[in-house]
């Protein structure tokens, strides 16, 4: 018997319905925006770092006259007068995209007063050279005299190579900052990924007092920019500081701050992710190690730390990719110690050199991209490590330890808070730390360059708009990708989209945008400068983790429910708004909540968008800062402070009621 | 009278994996119609063909006349229930039902009657206004089954739509379901790899294997007579004992020879021969008729009490080593003063022995 195994008949394609057609829609429009926000761009930003612009020397043909008019000898070729008496070196042939080079240098006999004439002429129609301003192009050779030559300059020419990445290793005091940012971001994921466990295991572990307060604390430095630790820590231990002298003589300006700072504001992400860690793990394998009569040392050694080693390794390379992309604490606390993020910026704002820039940024997204590739391999093991049956541990009390766990987390608490405390007080204090009266002079914000109250005005809307647009995008985009069927191509495609904009650092992001938006030959570019632009780019910036929310939540759903709804004759879009809306109000809420918050505090992609009808609070801290005005910059920081806290609480309040209302039905 | 569902040389793969190859079945209108088969064999995928919920690569399905074959599931008339039930948990039971009844110009009151109905039917008038995760496993699935039938569908498909219940209820459950299929005369197809679900309920099943149609029968043809050795070792218990064909109707099993329908096997060649344990039975020894034809002494090894029967291994050493299951009942067990360690006279009649080819597993 023989069966093949190919089916005989004609293939059937399947009749697209109404809903089919509204999804694929919905599908493209999606991908689309995330094509035009975010492949684009970045393309456009790889293609900068490649790009460079070079005099084509053997483009030209040039002719001398004698002194009588005639020319006796033929045209030669710059190139090769170029190469016998070598005017440019190899490196010299490089210049920037609106670089000029005059031709005189290449006739040691030139002189301006000479009756000399010369003759140059393209050796095809591409070769473009300027005699003052007028432009001229082509074979047809333009006869000039001596007087005029000196204005004639040859353009160069745009090309695709490797040079700016070989200008860039061959300047140390640029790619010395590959190691600057490798160190500082190592040095911090080990002191951020050890304080964070402990703290998570006392928490986890131990039958401590105050375990809510102490999750409270821990999640605080989210709500705050990266550069406001910065600002603390200049308070504390700058030229004026009332604890310099704790530093022996060392400078905070530098690495020091910078790893202190990012403790800081790494540590909730280590804690958050080592905590779900800790508390997945299996209580059972305690209770044996127990009946085992293991001690408590080698039951650490052999249960605990392999339970949560997949949720150490994340955390790691979360904590290395975070200090290594950030932007506004080195610049606060940075001093003349240089890392790769804020490269980038001295290269864009403060020399205008774009390409150079853009080599940095590839250079960033190395690491970032390797980080976040190994981090997605664990995250996936670890989620396969889980089981449903799986107890929760459950701690037992003892006075002594419990009271060791709880001096640990105070420890921990007085850090975190003390920085924030600090930033209020330098907000309060009139002028520091010669008239330490209390005053809201610094909330004067007016008064300050960096736009003012207007930049927080700015920066609330773009909070809000970004919670919105990103929230119905992210939640739209996650359900057509995992509840349709069929446009598979299209599907893969979103989801890798979807899962990048993790892995591009914030700066990298902003240079992205400005080459693709800011060009005039795109249509686009009337959103550059716009509170558009901003939006869509903090929407993008924060994509990924707003995304693997909403999946996770809809993949918590029947798979059945659009098959179902299809058998009943109803539209997609009425599940859609009665089932699938209301079951996932609590991630939707969690999505525009976390959108909110990191549009309050990012700074590294917005800082190269905003224009000065969109000056930003984030930004306005960095600015001030950056003008001397340290008081006022704690002050705005502070504001971002209060509306973050605010907003989360109004969140949990929400929330709260949200699950009340539906506790009927969520019981399971 | 042409059948209600007509399914031709319906072929499925995913990539290069072929889950359904070759499908043809008729249904006919108001019949109950089983899919059985092992795990994997392409049940649920035959019946998300049907309901247009992944369509098939190749191949014809239609439904009272109409070409279905390329339409969406929206554009078909059937109900489905799924393993899971996948009730809407934030709607109400009354909502849950009236989902497929709403905008479809049907007046609310009018679509408040019919849930009242629709929950009369199905015994849960008070529990309207509840929500699922309120109700037990049993409800619940009652509310998936008045959700699919709420607008009357022309076809009725459940896949599984019982293996989530523990088993009392889950036999319950079979009868009312059945006699509400009765009732509604709808055409069903369920889902099950449950034989004894299959048997008690379908008045049609289709046994599959490996995304092929092993058999179509009523319950007692496939267990009576299975077409092959898949089927036959599928439903119901079965010994299995491996033959070479003596002559024609004549099969050798070990060292004893046995009349049996040998159909078109050349003699010589390997059979495998199967028996029902009930098939197996005793001899009277006072009978005072000669040994009958087909009968052999085996010795007690076991025996085991299974409420309504005995169940029997008998072993003996003629029939190359490979030992019986046979059924007593009650009363021949204590009419023969069977017990362990005795000897025991049984017989296999021919008409209830049935030889496939070893090779292929086809009948005979
Ligand atoms: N989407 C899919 N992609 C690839 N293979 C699939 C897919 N769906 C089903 N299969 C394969 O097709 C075969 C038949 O699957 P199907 O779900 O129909 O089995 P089943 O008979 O319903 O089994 P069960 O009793 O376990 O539900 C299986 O081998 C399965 O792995
Ligand atoms: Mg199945």
């Amino acid at each position: 018997m023989s069966v093949s195994d190919v089916a005989p008949g004609p293939r059937i394609r399947e009749k697209v319905g109404r809903d089919a057609w509204i999804q694929r829609g919905f599908i493209l429009i999606i991908a689309l925006y995330l094509i035009i926000s975010l492949a684009l761009p970045l393309y456009a930003m790889l293609s900068k770092a490649f790009e460079v612009n070079i005099y084509q020397l053997d483009q030209f043909t040039i002719a001398v006259s004698s002194e009588d008019g005639t020319f006796p000898d033929l045209p030669r070729n710059l190139a090769d007068i170029n190469a016998e008496i070598g005017v440019l070196g190899p490196d010299d042939m490089t210049a920037s995209g609106d670089g000029r080079l005059s031709l005189t240098p290449f006739f040691p006999d030139f002189s301006f007063r000479s009756p000399v004439k010369y003759r140059i002429a393209g050796v095809d129609d591409s070769a473009v050279f300027l005699v003052g301003s007028e432009r001229h192009s082509g074979k047809v050779p333009v006869e000039v005299d001596s007087n005029t030559f000196r204005k004639v300059v040859i353009r160069p020419l745009k090309a695709h190579g490797f040079q700016n990445f070989a200008r860039y290793f061959s300047t140390p005091s640029l790619f010395q900052s590959i190691g600057n940012s490798v160190m500082i971001a190592l040095v911090s994921t080990v002191i951020t990924v050890t304080l964070a466990f402990w703290f998570a295991y006392a928490i986890s572990r131990s039958c401590m007092r105050f375990k809510g307060f102490f999750r409270l604390v821990a999640m605080l430095p989210i709500l705050v920019p990266s550069l406001l630790p910065g600002i603390a820590l200049v308070y504390l231990f700058g030229n004026q500081g009332i604890l310099k002298s704790f530093l022996l003589g060392h400078s905070i300006y530098g690495p020091i701050g910078i790893v202190i700072g990012s403790v800081f504001f790494t540590f909730p992400h280590a804690m958050l992710i080592i905590g779900t860690a800790l508390s997945i793990s299996d209580a059972r394998l305690y209770e044996a190690a127990v009946s085992l009569r293991a001690s408590r040392w080698r039951t650490f050694w052999t249960v605990t730390i392999p339970g949560a080693r997949y949720g150490l390794i994340s955390a790691a390379f979360v904590v290395f990719n975070l200090v290594i992309t950030d932007f506004g604490l080195p610049k606060v606390i940075g001093g003349q110690f240089n890392v790769l993020a804020v490269d980038i910026y001295k290269q864009v704002i403060g020399q205008q050199n774009f390409e150079m820039g853009a080599v940095v940024s590839v250079i960033l997204l190395l690491p970032a991209v390797l980080a976040f590739a190994i981090d997605r391999q664990v995250q996936k093991r670890q989620i396969a490590g889980l089981t449903a049956r799986s107890v929760v541990f459950e701690p037992k009390p003892n006075r002594r330890v419990d009271l060791m766990w709880f001096g640990y987390c105070a420890v921990v608490a007085v850090f975190i808070v003390g920085i924030i405390g600090i930033c209020q007080m330098a907000a309060l204090i009139k002028f520091w730390p010669y008239d330490l009266n209390l005053s809201l002079n610094n909330y004067n914000f007016n008064r300050m360059d960096g736009g003012g109250w207007s930049a927080y005005g700015n920066s609330i809307k773009l909070g809000l708009l970004t919670a919105i647009v990103g929230t119905v995008v992210v939640f739209l985009g996650a359900y057509m990708v995992e509840k349709t069927k069929g446009f598979h191509r299209a599907r893969a495609l979103f989801q890798m989209l979807a899962m990048l904009p993790m892995a591009i650092p914030g700066m990298v992001l902003g240079l992205a945008y400005i080459f693709f938006f800011n060009n005039p030959d795109n249509p686009l570019n009337l959103i550059y400068g716009t509170m558009a632009i901003l939006v869509v780019s903090t929407v993008t910036h924060f994509y990924t983790v707003s995304h693997l929310t909403a999946v996770t939540a809809l993949k918590q759903m029947d798979v059945e429910f659009e098959s179902v709804a299809a058998s009943l004759k109803q539209p997609f879009t009425k599940l859609f708004r009665q089932v699938t809306v209301p079951v996932c109000m609590p991630a939707i809420l969690n999505i525009s909540i976390y959108l909110f918050v990191n549009a309050m505090t990012t700074v590294s992609a917005v800082v190269f968008l905003y224009s000065t009808d969109t000056a930003l609070a984030s930004v306005a801290v960095l600015n001030m800062d950056d003008a001397g005005d340290i008081a006022p910059a704690a002050a705005m920081g502070m504001m971002i402070f209060y509306t973050n806290a605010g907003a989360r609480l109004l969140h949990s309040l929400g929330s709260k009621l949200i699950l009340k209302r539906s506790e009927a039905w969520r019981r399971r | 009278m042409t059948a209600f569902l007509r399914i031709r040389e319906l072929w499925k793969s995913f990539g290069s994996f072929v889950a359904l190859r070759d499908i043809s079945l008729d249904v006919n209108e108001g019949e109950f119609l089983c899919f059985l088969g092992p795990s994997g064999c392409g049940k649920t995928t035959l019946l998300r063909a049907i309901a247009g919920l992944d369509i098939q690569t190749s191949g014809s399905v239609h439904q009272a006349g109409r070409d279905i074959s390329s339409l969406p599931p929206a554009e078909r008339d059937f109900g489905i229930v799924f393993q899971s039930y996948a009730l809407f948990p934030n709607l109400t039971i009354a909502r849950n039902i009236a989902f497929g009844l709403e905008n479809t110009g049907v007046e609310k009151s009018e679509i408040n009657k019919r849930v009242a109905e629709l929950l009369e039917l199905m015994g849960l008038p008070e529990q309207a206004n509840k929500y699922p995760a309120q109700l037990s496993g049993g409800q619940q699935q009652r509310i998936a089954l008045a959700r699919a039938i709420a607008m009357s569908p022309g076809l009725l498909l459940l896949d599984e739509p019982l293996s989530a219940l523990d088993a009392k209820v889950r036999v319950h459950l079979r009868h009312e379901m059945k006699d509400l299929q009765r009732k509604l005369k709808v055409t069903t197809i369920m889902v099950t790899h449950d034989q004894e679900e299959a048997l008690s309920m379908a008045d049609q099943i289709v046994v599959m294997n490996h995304g092929s149609i092993e058999q179509v029968g009523t319950p007692n043809e496939v267990y009576t007579r299975p077409v092959s050795l898949f089927v036959a070792g599928f439903i119901g218990e079965m010994n299995q004992m491996s033959a070479k064909v003596g002559g024609k109707n004549r099969v050798v099993i070990g060292d004893l020879e046995f009349a049996c329908n040998t159909g078109g096997l050349d003699q010589g060649s390997d059979a495998i021969v199967v028996i029902r344990p009930e098939d197996v039975f005793p001899v009277e020894p006072d009978s005072g008729k000669a040994t009958p034809e087909n009968s052999l002494k085996v010795h007690i090894d076991a025996m085991e009490f299974l409420g309504s029967f005995w169940r029997t291994h008998l072993t003996t050493t003629k029939l190359g080593g490979q030992n019986l299951i046979a059924d007593f009942s009650v009363n021949a067990v204590q009419r023969l003063k069977m017990q362990e360690g005795n000897d025991l006279m049984v017989e296999m009649k021919k008409s209830n022995l049935i030889a496939f080819d070893a090779k292929s597993g086809a009948i005979a």
